[in-house]
């Protein structure tokens, strides 16, 4: 049963305020809702170095009431593949093992750990929190960030390819379970969190989390942007289960009704598409339309 | 009756981790480890040990997952070689940070480019300061009983172990290999405190940023800065001399067979010329000494066991007669000499003692060490000018 | 026995508030309530569902935690009702 309203949510928070995360967090305000869709008492997280390790804050004071495990950069999925195995060995197989890596942990630098995690049909769940960029090291660029964005490594032409399909990388694994989400919708995530947490084998969500300071939008727009990354259609909400697709929340809506917004409207807000050029606008038009028609039939197939 | 098998010191590892009965194994694969990580496989596939085997992606991932395997709270046990584990090395820094009882065998062999699948000991040497407990051994026999006494140090002390040898020269050479009973290794080793691992105490942050000034907690108890945790670490690891020597102690006590403790020694009572090396290496000079007495020079041999922490006091004690110590070693700190001989300088020199200190690197990227060589240049080393250098080149005008 | 060792040789930490301090010393802009525009009757909760700091209370009359509210105005811009003002 999907999840209808915010008073259905559970009333506990597990990331206790004080936290170090900018203010308008997208990612904050994802974690906020996963672990409440997880239970943190019968959790171990794995999190590599970014934006995650700061929100976890500066020894010897953690704000989020989970046990968590911070690994290297590269490592977390065969880090997380370790507590699996570990829990495992000690039989302590109530524990859910959640991995939760940014985009550049996720697309770049772990991607190797993190095939061979899904390759093996690793017990877990693998999140990526996807903000676009290297946020923890000043919003470099990543292999997950839009074409025509300026990043601090892509100063003056700015990002001259389009985003990885990463969700076709980790489909060709044949996991049970991928889903993507949004903060936006946060009882979607809610509900994707819940049923990924009951699934056994590799579980992978990918949650696209707007950045104010990274993407050049003002804090109090984050919940716009948000719905407007899923209203353009550039961020599409779905969940794959055994090869269907199947799209969700306002996704489906738009599938419904048709989609309004368009790519020019996405970028005018942030500043990281302040060069963007007509051309360029046109490309990433089509570069949508294309991947949401592919969508669409996946949908329409069941 | 003893169980005596004729074995390779990479099937003794792997039999040396059945009998510590090991929770998790991950481990990829490289020569010359490879078959350690088969004889795994088939002992865990067929249930003869009972364990998660891990077939992770490269050694990065080995490592990464047996960390945190242990963080867990289970025994754990990987094994790699050369550019294996130069691929583990981000991974061997945080190991020790994370203050677990991980234990790696590490199956010395020289590292590219350009490509060597033969042994030397530069991987491991490479390895010095991570943080680890380095041990090294001669012989296959000693590769089975220190894996074992490994698990016990590490687990005592909370810092990992790499247990060294040789690459084909131990690796891939059958001898014969007590194998000890069941019980005795249970008896010396006891299965791992599982409250060690990060469950049920309570919510946790394992490995956060950390300030380089002391903080306080939410009890208000100050709680040190980065430097101090790794000053803690450095502490830890000077302690653990003891807890090497104790460990090899008790095994003997239990199976009758002992290894030295932190160091070996061949011939030193009356010593005024001594070898020094580590590993198989050692064994080789021990023919070399035995030809230097019969030339009428009083020569020892000292194989260095514990080559970190460095046991700097008992090499002291040792070669505190000694006329000349001649180093030779299968490593090189390019651009000065072999790690070891500038270690034992030091312990030297900090000890007050002046002997002649010569150094050679030797057998790099699996170049033989003949007994002759070796007699030929300790002879050299002794009665001629201190000496450095590498020995046996060839082909290079 | 154990926990004692983990937090002497571990770098452990342990949940609290405040980790990062207070944001009442830094925060520009302070979200206040119309108790009259949110009663509680039929009240929606979005502020509460999206603030990402979690600082919202969920009982009515709702309050703002303002030692860590950061000020950001998601609450006040997503509030059908207008009923959160930000104010310098
Ligand atoms: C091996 C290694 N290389 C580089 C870094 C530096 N580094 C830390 S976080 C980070 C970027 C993280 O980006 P992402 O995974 O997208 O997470 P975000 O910061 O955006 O949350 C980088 C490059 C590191 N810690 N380790
Ligand atoms: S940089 Fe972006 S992702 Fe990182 S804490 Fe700030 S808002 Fe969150
Ligand atoms: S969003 Fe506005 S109307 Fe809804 S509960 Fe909050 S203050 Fe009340
Ligand atoms: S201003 Fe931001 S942090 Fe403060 S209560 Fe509103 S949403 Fe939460």
């Amino acid at each position: 049963m999907a999840t209808r309203a915010a008073r259905d949510l559970p009333t506990e928070e597990f990331i206790l305020p004080g936290s170090r995360s900018c203010a308008a967090c997208g990612l904050m305000l994802t974690y906020r809702h996963a672990l409440k869709a997880l239970d943190p008492g019968k959790t171990l997280v794995a999190v590599p170095a970014s934006c995650m390790t700061v929100l976890h804050g500066v020894y010897p004071i953690t704000p989020v009431k989970v046990t968590c495990i911070n690994t290297p950069f590269a490592a977390t999925a065969a880090s997380a593949s370790g507590l699996v195995a570990g829990l495992k060995a000690i039989k302590r197989e109530d524990y859910t093992v959640v991995a939760f890596a940014g985009d550049g942990g996720t697309y770049d630098i772990g991607i190797q750990a993190l095939s061979g995690a899904l390759e093996r049909g690793t017990n877990f769940m693998y999140v990526c929190y996807d903000n676009e960029g290297y946020m923890n090291t000043g919003t470099q660029r990543s292999s997950a960030s839009p074409a025509a964005a300026v990043t601090s490594t892509t100063p003056i032409l700015a990002k001259a390819q389009h985003k990885k399909d990463m969700i076709r990388i980790v489909e060709a694994h044949r996991i049970p379970y991928i889903a993507t989400a949004s903060p936006s919708f946060p009882l979607d995530l809610f509900d994707k969190v819940k049923t990924a947490k009951d699934i056994r084998g590799s579980r992978y969500l990918e949650v696209l989390a707007p950045c104010p300071p990274g993407w050049g939008f003002p804090n109090k727009d984050l919940i716009k942007m948000g719905k407007l990354t899923v209203e353009c259609g550039i961020h599409v909400l779905y969940e794959i289960r055994e090869g269907r697709l199947r799209l969700t929340s306002r996704s489906l809506v738009l599938a419904e009704k048709g989609r309004k917004k368009t790519i020019a409207d996405y970028v005018k807000g942030q500043t990281r598409f302040k060069k963007i050029s007509k051309d360029q606008i046109d490309a990433l038009q089509q570069w949508t339309d294309q991947r949401w028609e592919e969508f669409l039939q996946r949908h329409n197939r069941g | 009756m003893a169980d005596v098998r004729i074995i390779t010191a990479n099937e003794a590892a792997a039999l040396a981790a059945k009998l510590c009965k090991v929770q998790v194994v991950a481990a990829y694969p490289i020569t010359p480890q490879t078959p350690v990580t088969e004889d795994l496989a088939a002992m865990i596939e067929s249930g003869e040990l009972k364990s998660e085997y891990l077939t992770v992606e490269s050694e990065h991932s080995a490592m990464a997952s047996v960390v945190a395997a242990s963080q867990v709270g289970a025994r754990v046990f990987t094994a790699t070689s050369a550019n294996g584990l130069l691929y583990m090395h981000e991974m061997l820094h945080w190991a020790a940070g994370s203050r677990v009882p991980v234990v790696t065998a590490c199956v010395n062999r020289g590292v590219g480019a350009p490509w060597t699948i033969l042994n030397d000991q530069q991987d491991s040497i490479a390895q010095r300061d991570t943080g680890w407990i380095q041990l090294y051994c001669r012989n296959s026999q000693e590769v089975l009983d220190t894996i074992i006494q490994a698990y016990r140090i590490a687990e005592q002390v909370l810092i990992p172990v790499m247990v060294c040898y040789d690459g084909f020269i131990l690796s891939h050479t059958s001898y014969p290999v007590e194998v000890p009973p069941q019980d005795d290794v249970d008896r010396y080793l006891p299965p791992l405190d599982g409250n060690l691992g990060i469950i049920g105490g309570g919510y946790m942050n394992v490995n956060p940023l950390i300030l380089s000034e002391p903080r306080l907690d939410p009890n208000s108890d100050l709680r040190p800065g980065y430097m101090d945790i790794r000053y803690r670490l450095h502490e830890d690891l000077r302690k653990a001399l003891d807890a090497i020597g104790q460990a090899d102690k008790e095994f003997e006590a239990i199976f009758g067979r002992g290894w030295g403790g932190l160091i070996w020694e061949y011939g030193m009572v009356d010593a005024e010329h001594v070898l020094v090396s580590m590993g198989s290496l050692a064994s080789e000079c021990t023919l070399a000494a035995d030809e230097l007495r019969s030339q009428g020079l009083r020569a020892g041999v000292i194989a260095v066991r514990a080559y970190r922490p460095f046991p700097d006091a008992a090499l002291s004690r040792a070669l505190r007669k000694a006329k000349t110590v001649t180093v030779f070693e299968k490593d090189v700190s390019y651009g000065y000499l072999g790690a070891l001989a500038t270690d034992l300088r030091s312990a030297l020199f900090d000890a007050g003692l002046t002997p002649k200190v010569c150094s050679f690197v030797a057998g790099l990227g699996g170049r033989d060490v003949r007994p002759e060589q070796l007699t030929r240049t300790a002879a050299d080393a002794i009665l001629k000018q201190p000496a450095l250098g590498w020995i046996d080149l060839k082909g290079i005008a | 026995m154990a926990d004692k060792i983990r937090e002497t040789v571990m770098a452990i930490s342990r949940p609290a508030p405040g980790e990062a301090g207070r944001t009442g010393d830094w925060r520009s802009y302070t979200p206040v309530i119309d108790h009259e525009k949110c009663t509680g009757k039929d009240s929606c909760l979005y502020c509460w569902l999206y603030c990402p700091d979690g600082v919202i209370s969920r009982e009515f009359p709702l309050e703002i935690d303002l030692e860590y509210c950061k000020g950001c105005g998601v609450c006040a811009e997503e509030c059908p009702r207008k009923a959160i003002t930000m104010v310098e």
